[in-house]
């Protein structure tokens, strides 16, 4: 490999600069290349000189190899930079090859070479503008790679290029550049922070991985960026690379932590159940019990745990391993479980991985045993693990045992005890130690166990047995006589030092149930004293003084005698330990005249009864890190740990997440948070008596206790953000909100600001539900035109105040859930800027303030066939229309879709095809269903504005890319019309507005005699959507109603004269309605 | 060799390392993240070489870990192994592999048909030809597979032939304890395939009983949605060699053991040394022999040599390692293979229990 040409070099190099135009002749070349010239003597300082040769030369073959050699040396750590300028000159090369390899050159040595790394500089401005998206992510790479602070606004520069190209594979280096860029100048962190935000916008896979690791470095903190994102990351998840999976999974854990509340919260306290393992069973029964009633999960909470769910399938096992923490610190704990089996699965795996994913498994496994229960065998351990494996899954074996399995275990670990590998040995018989404290059962079992190995031939295992047996006397050291006079015979033999000290504190602690021996043993240990290790001394002289007050006749001396050796031992331990004994045993006497107070109370000193110890889990503090991190496995805390936060009591507003792509309305996002905090100021405007403080708690208990309607039902304002006292009962509340609905107030008010509430009213209730529903469909792609936000209200604009109220006013209303009245959603469209209504139909209504859109008491279960199976190949869509309003526009019906795969085939991307433009009629299409397997229906919701027509609406679905069905959707004449509600006083005004040609009227007379105006309402509200009108007069019904599109008021009133004969009168604007609509009353009530 | 990425560390950091190397008894004992004062070392150990990764702040070890794997993968799929001659033979291409695969310490291209485009695999052929015409083997052009969504298959790939092999390879793992009876037991299985279709193919692979599978694990091309409904396998694959999942029957349900080891082995603490009797017979194996067998006995260190005689194949014992390594070959049913002989131990040790672990291919 090494082939340095001295010969030429030495000749030339007196010639030759850097810059030298003359190429160097042939010959001198082809020397230089010629291995055989042989130059292992050339002093160092020339050794370079036939490289810089060689990359002088014009051939792009011997630059590359000068470069490979360069880059030989670069790997080998040798020093190199002596070689910059000559390398930096062929950063212009044509060759790719040479290319790269400078730049991996320039890339290492840069910073060495600030200066001379300029003069490349401009060659990579070049190549970001490459055409080649190939080069311009190169060269953004080696460039942000360059750690010279000089260039830091030229790269930002690039970098914000580099954000908004075209490929995403540039993007995905932009990304990459960020943290780059970030590392060499702190200062830029706002500005990056900017690049970065558009880059977590960036649909496309390959980015969003890249994004998010550029996040976790630069600013994990801002997790408000990650809130209009959080729904896409988690659509995503599955397709992006491995590596940004993990990324993201880590992320979103943080962020889920700090945006959900917990859902185990009212789980019995996790440590509870570590602390008392004996009652495992029943804490698991009542667990079970209390995951029955958990509180439902929130929905974006929900999504993220069940998009990352699937990659628990992954090949990699860190994805596997950042899924199983993900669930294991934000999944409710019925959950949990789910993440056991793929872990078990890793241990399959190289030998890193296991030890790892053990490490974590330990960690789960004393806070959640039940979760590795299943997959006890799997730990057992194989004669083939390296030993730091085995000792894991000792410790996992003993935090799993429980009275059940402790059988198994205790035999496994017999065997182990047999292995030929000391440490492993000595754990196995610490595993069984544990096992004995932990379960009561075989505590009897083990120590006669441990006692048999007493007699092995071992000497560490006798030594670690002494050891546990120690341990386990102390808990119940009456019945064991014989074991501690075993154990004072082995003093002769056992010569661990751990072991020996332990026998004697037994011996100490224990003397008087073998007061023979125990002098004994004293007279034998003061004999070798000094030949003992230190650690024995100690308990030598323990001992000692132990027995000088239980005994003191037979030990005083030898007590005396051997705190005499160990006042002159060589350790200041021993020296300090014996001097301090002394004084307690035998105080000065002649000092102090008499025993001292210290030496009255020696007995209870040394004698005191002491709690036996509680064997546990080394991995038990490893709670508090975040599980599978690289603090988790050192069990310290890792530079640039990021703490998980604890669950947030109650969670912040998840509208935040809420996608909305369109610009204008994100930068009206802040008005969100004003609205929420003043909307309590405001409450007071509508609850009259009250003070604003307790209103909020006494709403809470009013809205769970009574769900009568009153005029005004109050609910509690929730609002999160200023309420501290909210509990876990309002946050249920705050749950179920979404579903909750909207009724308009009954009670008329009179000023201008009536419309707006309405709009803002039904925009806020459409928010929240979106964040039920988009939980499906938040993928699709918003589009909210541009168009009808600039034709929202000016009013709105100008009259902010009225903003405020929207959310409460949501809240002040809900009850009474008319189903039919929930706003059917497509999600992305909620926005708050949706337009309500066009401006000249609001100059109509607001002729008529009083006039308010009620919700339909009755919803029709007729469907009707859109398309039907026979004409396209197996899809059947049938329709019925629910009466209420489309959120994307009131002046749309929205009607119901379901569709159904008769076929034998998968149906993919069903969607609208084309649309009729003409006549005032528009349609809002339902969110296109990817696929259909047979045999499988789906619901979908579609709005019509039918322009007030009757006829049907024309347009086409559209079934994968080629097949394409027309259909038409005809809508009865009452659906065309929304019920309203108003005053007696106010429909008899209008009505007597509304003569003449507007009028129609009918008589006819029923076959049966009706008794019940109720059935005839009910027949009346089935076939048309109208609202019934608070009557004085018996025998008359009235209703209204008004056309969708232009608002225009349809007044039904119905006169029997007596109970047979009827007379029906339609008043409206719109003749054809009326007369439309009188028809099919008549028909339907002479049935 | 070294490659630095963000800011170059010192060499020096790897004493760290190999103060745990010595300490440690055998490579695999050494623990995968050492902790030193400034920096993590994270390792592998594959076909003898160890793979150190260093970090400075907080990063999940498995996320390393698993991309030293790859890395490893990579390189066996380039060289078709992966030794330390072979990376020093190569160590250019490593290196700009390694720059490929990885930035700022972010893993980038992994896929291996996506790094063959952008730095062709060496081979002899194409060693000659670029001396010949001054081709390098490094792409100019971007993959197009990046873009895609598919990113672990090339574009334009064509073939005369289109053949797929898929490979099915079991690992039974068990336990069995000194009177024969199974501890536990289980299946690690692995589809192994090689592809070579051209175009865009989308195959699907359905099993007659899928539910037998405990815990399975895809290549990312598998549709996991597809997998949970119907439980079959549908994908486009890459070009080439990959595992198309890997599967794991668990300890619940019954395994079948082909195998059985009656074995008797007695070490007496005298001189005259222990003596070794070992019979493999066959078990429910359905009609089906069973071949290249090995059995392997790591003896205890007291063990000298072993004096053995075998009716059927050859063994081998490695002195230093103490591994006893008998190569049984096929196993016949009419006659049962068969070692025994004596072992010579040194005096005075303890006699141990041996625990003989079987490898059965």
């Amino acid at each position: 490999m090494y082939a340095p040409g001295v010969n030429s070099s030495t000749t030339l190099s007196s010639s030759s600069s850097y810059n030298n135009d003359r190429p160097p002749s042939a010959e001198a070349v082809e020397v230089a290349t010629d291995p055989a010239s042989g130059g292992f003597f050339n002093s160092d300082y020339k050794k370079h000189d036939d490289l810089k040769q060689m990359l002088d030369s014009n051939k792009d073959n011997l630059k590359l190899e000068a470069m490979k050699r360069i880059i030989g040396m670069v790997a080998k750590g040798r020093e190199a930079s002596d070689l910059f300028p000559a390398v930096v000159k062929n950063v212009v090369s044509k060759n790719i090859e040479v290319k790269k390899l400078v730049y991996v050159y320039l890339v290492r040595y840069a910073e060495e070479q600030q200066d001379l790394a300029l003069l490349s500089i401009s060659t990579f401005q070049r190549a970001l503008k490459d055409p080649n998206q190939l080069i311009r992510a190169s060269a953004l790479r080696v460039l942000s790679s360059i750690r010279v602070t000089m260039i830091v606004p030229i790269v930002m520069l690039a970098i914000k290029d580099a954000a908004a190209d075209m490929s995403p594979y540039v993007r995905k280096t932009a990304a990459h550049a960020i943290p780059k860029l970030y590392s060499l100048d702190q200062d830029q962190k706002e500005e990056l922070i900017q690049v970065l935000e558009k880059l977590l916008y960036d649909k496309t896979t390959l980015v969003v991985g890249s994004a998010v690791m550029a996040f976790e470095e630069v600013c994990p903190e801002r997790i408000d960026l990650i809130h209009k994102n959080f729904r896409k990351l988690c659509s995503l998840l599955v397709d992006v690379d491995e590596w940004g999976q993990v990324v993201i999974i880590n992320m979103l854990t943080r962020y889920a932590r700090s945006q959900f509340t917990d859902p185990n919260l009212q789980d019995v306290d996790e440590d509870e159940e570590s602390k008392r393992p004996f009652y495992e069973d029943e804490n698991e029964v009542e667990e079970e019990q209390q995951e029955k009633r958990a509180p439902t999960l929130d929905p974006d909470h929900r999504l993220l745990l069940r998009s990352a769910k699937p990659l628990l399938q992954s090949r990699n096992a860190a994805v596997v391993l950042s899924v199983a923490q993900l669930y294991h610190h934000t999944a409710p704990r019925s959950e949990v479980h789910q993440v056991a089996k793929a872990m078990i699965r890793l241990l399959r795996s190289h030998r890193e991985v296991q030890d790892i994913v053990l490490t974590s498994i330990a960690a789960t496994a004393t806070r959640r045993k039940v979760m590795f229960e299943p997959f006890l065998k799997s730990f057992f351990v194989r004669s083939s693990d390296a030993t730091h494996i085995k000792l894991l899954k000792l410790e996992i074996l003993t935090s799993l045992a429980t009275e059940s399995s402790v059988g198994i275990i205790l035999r496994e670990l017999q065997t182990y005890v047999a292995a030929h590998d000391p440490p492993f040995v000595a754990a196995a018989i610490q595993a069984i130690g544990r096992c004995a404290s932990n379960i009561k059962e075989v505590t009897d079992t083990c120590l006669n166990g441990l006692v048999s190995l007493l007699s092995n031939k071992d000497q560490a295992v006798v030594a670690e047995s002494v050891v546990v047996i120690k341990k386990l006397l102390q808990t119940q050291p009456s019945a064991h006589r014989e074991i501690i006079i075993q154990m004072a015979k082995l003093v002769d033999s056992v010569t661990v030092p751990q072991a020996r000290a332990s026998i004697l504190w037994l011996l100490g602690e224990y003397s008087e149930r073998v007061p023979k021996i125990a002098p004994d043993v004293l007279r034998k240990m003061a004999k070798t004293f000094t030949s003992e290790e230190d650690i024995v001394k100690l308990q030598v002289m323990t001992l000692a003084v132990k027995l000088c007050l239980t005994n003191p006749k037979q030990t005083k001396l030898l007590c005396q005698y051997v705190l005499q050796l160990a006042k002159y031992d060589q350790n200041y331990d021993l020296r300090d330990r014996a001097r301090f004994l002394r004084h307690i045993i035998f105080p000065a006497d002649a000092e102090s005249g008499g025993p001292t107070r210290l030496s009255k109370q020696a007995k209870k000193i040394f004698l005191a009864p002491k709690p036996a110890p509680v064997p546990e889990s080394h991995f038990k503090d490893r709670e508090q890190f975040q599980l599978g991190s690289l603090s988790h496995y050192i069990n310290t805390k890792a530079n640039g740990y990021q703490e998980l936060p604890p669950f947030p009591l109650e969670a912040p507003d998840p509208k935040a997440r809420d996608v909305e792509t369109e610009p204008q309305v994100m930068e009206q996002a802040p008005l969100f948070t004003a609205k929420k905090v003043s909307s309590k100021k405001d409450s007071t405007f509508y609850s009259d008596t009250e003070s604003p403080e307790d209103e909020s708690e006494e709403d809470e208990n009013s809205s769970d206790e009574d769900d009568d309607d009153d005029e005004e039902e109050e609910a509690s304002s929730s609002d999160k953000d200023d309420d501290d006292n909210e509990d876990e009962e309002s946050s249920g509340l705050e749950e179920k909100l979404p579903i909750k609905v909207v009724k308009s107030t009954a009670k008329p008010k009179s000023d201008e600001e009536e419309e707006e509430d309405e709009s803002d009213e039904e925009d806020s209730s459409s928010e929240s539900v979106s964040d039920s529903d988009s939980e499906d469909e938040s993928s699709e792609p918003s589009s909210v035109p541009k168009k009808q936000v600039r034709n929202a209200k000016p009013a709105k604009e100008s009259t902010p105040v009225a903003k405020p109220k929207s959310n409460l006013d949501l809240l002040l209303d809900l009850d009474d859930v008319s189903p039919a009245f929930t706003p059917i959603m497509t999600p992305s469209l909620g926005g708050f800027l949706t337009p309500m209504s066009t401006p000249s139909s609001q100059v109509k209504t607001q002729l008529f303030p009083d006039i308010q859109p009620a919700s339909a008491v009755i919803s029709p279960n007729t469907t009707s066939e859109l398309l039907n199976k026979i004409n396209s190949n197996g899809l059947e869509i049938k329709y019925r229309f629910t009466r209420s309003p489309h959120l994307y526009s009131p002046s749309m019906a929205s009607a119901e879709l379901t569709f159904h795969n008769h076929g034998p085939d998968e149906l993919t991307d069903i969607r609208v095809g084309e649309k009729p433009t003409s006549g005032g009629v528009s349609i809002h299409d339902f969110a296109p269903i990817p696929s259909l397997s047979p045999g499988s229906s789906l619901m979908g919701t579609i709005g019509v504005d039918f322009a007030d027509s009757t006829q049907p609406v024309n347009f086409e679905i559209k079934i994968g890319s080629d097949r394409t069905y027309p259909v038409a959707l005809k809508v009865p004449v009452g659906e065309v019309i929304r019920a309203v509600a108003m005053s007696e006083e106010l429909f008899l005004k209008q009505q007597g507005g509304l003569r003449g040609m507007n009028e129609n009227t009918a008589k006819l007379s029923l076959t049966k005699p009706c008794t019940d105006l109720k059935s005839l309402t009910n027949k009346i509200l089935t076939v048309a959507n109208l609202g019934v009108i608070p009557n004085s007069d018996s025998s008359t019904l009235r209703f209204a109603a008004q056309t969708l599109s232009s608002k225009s008021t349809v007044l039904v009133s119905l006169l029997s004269s007596d109970n047979q004969n009827l007379t029906i009168t339609v008043n409206c604007e719109k003749m054809v309605i009326g007369s439309m609509l009188i028809t099919q009353l008549k028909a339907c009530l002479a049935d | 060799m070294e490659k630095h990425w963000k800011s170059v560390i010192s060499r020096s950091v790897c004493d760290y390392f190999f103060d745990h190397q010595r300490k440690a008894s055998s490579p695999e004992d050494i623990p995968p993240v050492i902790a030193t004062p400034h920096h993590y070392l994270i390792s592998v150990y594959r076909s003898s070489m160890f793979f150190v990764a260093v970090c400075t702040t907080e990063v999940a070890p498995l996320f390393v870990v698993e991309f030293l794997h790859r890395v490893v993968d990579t390189f066996e799929d380039y060289f078709s192994e992966c030794t330390e001659s072979i990376i020093k033979e190569h160590y250019v291409v490593v290196y700009e592999l390694l720059d490929e695969m990885l930035d700022n310490g972010f893993p980038l291209a992994t896929e291996s048909n996506i790094l063959k485009e952008l730095i062709k695999p060496p081979n002899i052929l194409r060693t000659i030809a670029n001396t010949v015409t001054g081709k390098s083997n490094v792409s100019s052009t971007l993959p197009s597979g990046q873009l895609s969504n598919i990113p672990w298959r090339r574009t334009g790939v064509k073939y005369t032939n289109n053949e797929a092999y898929f490979d099915m390879i079991e690992e039974v793992d068990a336990i069995i304890d000194k009177s024969g009876s199974t501890v536990c037991a289980e299946i690690q299985g692995y589809i192994d395939c090689c592809i070579k279709l051209s175009g865009m193919p989308d195959l699907s692979l359905s099993f007659v009983n899928p539910r037998l599978f405990d815990d399975v694990s895809f290549h990312p091309c598998v549709r996991f949605k597809r997998w949970e409904s119907e439980r079959v396998l549908s994908f486009i694959p890459p070009d080439g060699n990959f595992r198309l999942m890997s599967y794991h029957i668990g300890s619940q349900s019954i395994v079948a053991i082909p195998v059985y080891v009656r074995h008797s082995l007695c070490l007496r603490e005298s001189g005259s040394g222990g003596r070794l009797d070992i019979t493999l017979g066959p078990k429910q194996t359905l009609g089906r022999t069973i071949e290249n067998v090995v059995l392997e006995i790591p003896m205890p260190k007291s063990v000298l040599n072993c004096g053995l005689v075998t009716n059927q194949g050859k063994y081998t014992f490695d002195p230093v390692s103490k591994l006893l390594v008998w190569e049984v070959g096929r196993i016949d049913v009419t006659k049962l293979p068969n070692i025994r002989g004596t072992i010579s131990l040194q005096s005075g040790s303890p006699p141990v229990e041996a625990n003989p672990s079987i490898n059965v291919s």
